[in-house]
């Protein structure tokens, strides 16, 4: 194994779905990588609802099943809107989810980043743990040739940093390379682990074996705030989070803790996670800004891969795919480029970018790069009016009370066009379709 | 169902979690300051760990042994660089058991 004093071909600063994805490509293929994580081990310091696609890790371990610390495959996705009393719902449950190899998986990332890292290790990378990367160091040109660390000691060298460093990104921003994260283009999502046996789980939603259900929500839940809630069956434990965009919790002054609280006493909720035990309160923020906030790259001596790139799907609730992705196509360009002998330039380093754009990761960020902004913007109709709305209109729907069916139906569309006039309603369509396409 | 109101505080919450502190060295520092900006007073309420404090002179101070490492604050006051925030030392502060 190499010695820290040496020259690595790549360093890799974070252990995160996007660094260990990157360190373990390189490490595979032959490359000389250190690896920096700043928790005492791998997943020690990450948090996540969580969802694992399959799809990403397979392209990187095909057989990750095998031995992977994986809870339940998800066999149905439930689309909640909610008002204070009720929630409206959109389930897709299919036994075709019930497959040879399944598509989704809840984890818990402590023990699946750990088990990712030990295959980091396996594939030759030198994994340095309990250490801080404070700086990167650059040459007289301003090529980044080596970072810095919180242990004493002489900077590490290599040919190109691969900064896998998360949302916060530290070591880039205070390198110049990109700027602090904007308030409004992140969300502080706040997150508790409620324990309960696995037959509860199971009884509670209707499952068996390691069946698995997401709930993804929005509404009131969020008090006029731009976010979602969500709760995620794990194989012994519930996942139960909350988070809104970061300006929005400024202008609104609503306690994170107590809007989780809220969201956890919720008659739609509250049933489902009674009588758990809590066993950890987790706070992360997560980039919502979609295409429009992506920084700089790549430059001359590195590449951005993950969080810190702000590679998040927010409408589809996907990230650590799109980490585990740009960990990986970050990690073919520098693998190439070692292999002809060619510079990790600026303009060499390019072909990452070329990559990104042929895959999912830059086209769905693309697609959706209108709806952060608008959801923003209009956060009391989508998160607020309509979710009252809807549920009027359901409740009306639903209850029977001798008035008949078209006075209802006239009730509910009265309904709907005074809250928003008929020019919003269709304003409201058009502006969607539109950021959709 | 729970009543909001007798919920368990932050600090309730934090017991729940694993910290090794780096004693003698906080990762986040509050400047000296009179008056605090807004986005400073507000972490008072925003810090989902409940690490900061009004003091009785009407500044905000900050206890970060709880901190979850998230980076709120440092976000909330980027234009006023009224905290200073680095990570913890490598392996000290939050370890997330399960994340």
């Amino acid at each position: 194994m190499a010695n820290v004093e040496d020259k690595f071909d790549a360093i890799v600063v974070g252990a995160g779905p996007s660094g260990n994805a990157a360190a373990y490509t390189m490490a595979r293929e032959g490359l000389n990588v250190l690896q920096i994580e700043r928790g005492e081990y791998a997943g020690s310091k990450n948090v996540q609802g969580a969802i694992l696609y399959a799809d990403a890790l397979e392209k990187i371990i095909p057989e990750f099943r095998d031995e992977a610390p994986l809870e339940r495959h998800v066999i149905e996705q439930r689309m909640w809107t909610m008002d204070d009393t009720s929630h409206t719902g959109m389930h897709y449950r299919s036994s075709d989810f019930n497959e040879a190899k399944p598509n989704r998986y809840t984890i818990l990332r402590a023990q699946f980043d750990k088990w990712f890292s030990s295959k980091v290790k396996e594939a030759g990378a030198l994994v340095l743990c309990e250490t801080t990367v404070t700086e990167l160091v650059k040459d007289l040109t301003g090529t980044v040739i080596g970072v810095r660390t919180d242990r004493q000691g002489n900077p590490i060298y290599a040919d190109v940093v691969v900064l896998a460093e998360g949302v916060n990104g530290l070591v880039g921003q205070r390198s110049g390379l990109r700027e602090e994260v904007a308030a409004d283009s992140v969300a502080l999502a706040v997150k508790e682990m409620h324990f309960l046996p696995r037959e509860t789980i199971e009884a509670r939603f209707n499952l068996k074996g390691n069946e698995g259900v997401v709930i993804e929500a929005m509404g009131t839940i969020t008090k006029g705030m731009t976010g979602t809630g969500f709760l995620y069956t794990n194989e012994e434990s519930i996942s139960v989070g909350i988070g809104c965009i970061v300006s929005d919790f400024a202008q609104s002054q609503v306690s994170p803790s107590e809007l989780l609280e809220a969201f956890k006493a919720h008659p739609s909720i509250a049933p489902l996670i009674e009588g758990a035990e809590v066993k950890e309160y987790a706070a992360h923020l997560i980039p919502e800004g979609g295409y429009k906030a992506i920084p700089q790259l790549t430059g001359e001596g590195w590449i951005v891969v993950g969080d810190a790139g702000q590679f998040v799907n927010a409408v589809h609730r996907e990230g650590s795919n799109l980490a585990m992705t740009t960990g990986r196509l970050a990690a073919e360009t520098v693998v190439r480029l070692h292999r002809l002998g060619e510079e990790m330039s600026a303009r060499n380093l390019k072909d990452y970018e070329t990559r990104l754009e042929a895959s999912f990761v830059m086209k769905d960020l693309k697609k959706y790069k209108g709806i952060p902004a608008l959801l923003h913007r209009n956060k009391g109709t989508f998160f607020g009016a309509y979710p009252r709305l809807i549920s009027q209109a359901m409740q009306t729907w639903f209850r029977v009370d001798g008035v008949d069916k078209k006075s209802k139906e006239q009730a509910i569309l009265r309904n709907f066009r005074q809250t928003r006039t008929l020019r919003g309603l269709i304003g409201d369509a058009w502006s969607v379709a539109r950021a959709w396409r | 169902m729970t009543d909001v109101a007798t919920a368990p505080k932050v600090e309730e919450k934090l017991f729940q979690n694993r910290y090794l502190v780096d004693a003698g060295k906080p990762h986040i520092k509050v400047r000296a300051h009179e008056v605090p900006s807004a986005g400073l007073l507000s972490m008072t309420k925003l810090c989902p760990a409940g690490c900061y404090a009004l003091t009785e002179s009407g500044q905000v101070e900050v206890a970060a042994d709880g901190c979850l490492e998230c980076g709120t604050c440092r976000i909330m006051t980027k234009t006023t660089g009224e905290i200073e925030w680095n990570y913890p030392r490598g392996g000290f502060g939050v370890l997330y058991k399960f994340g």
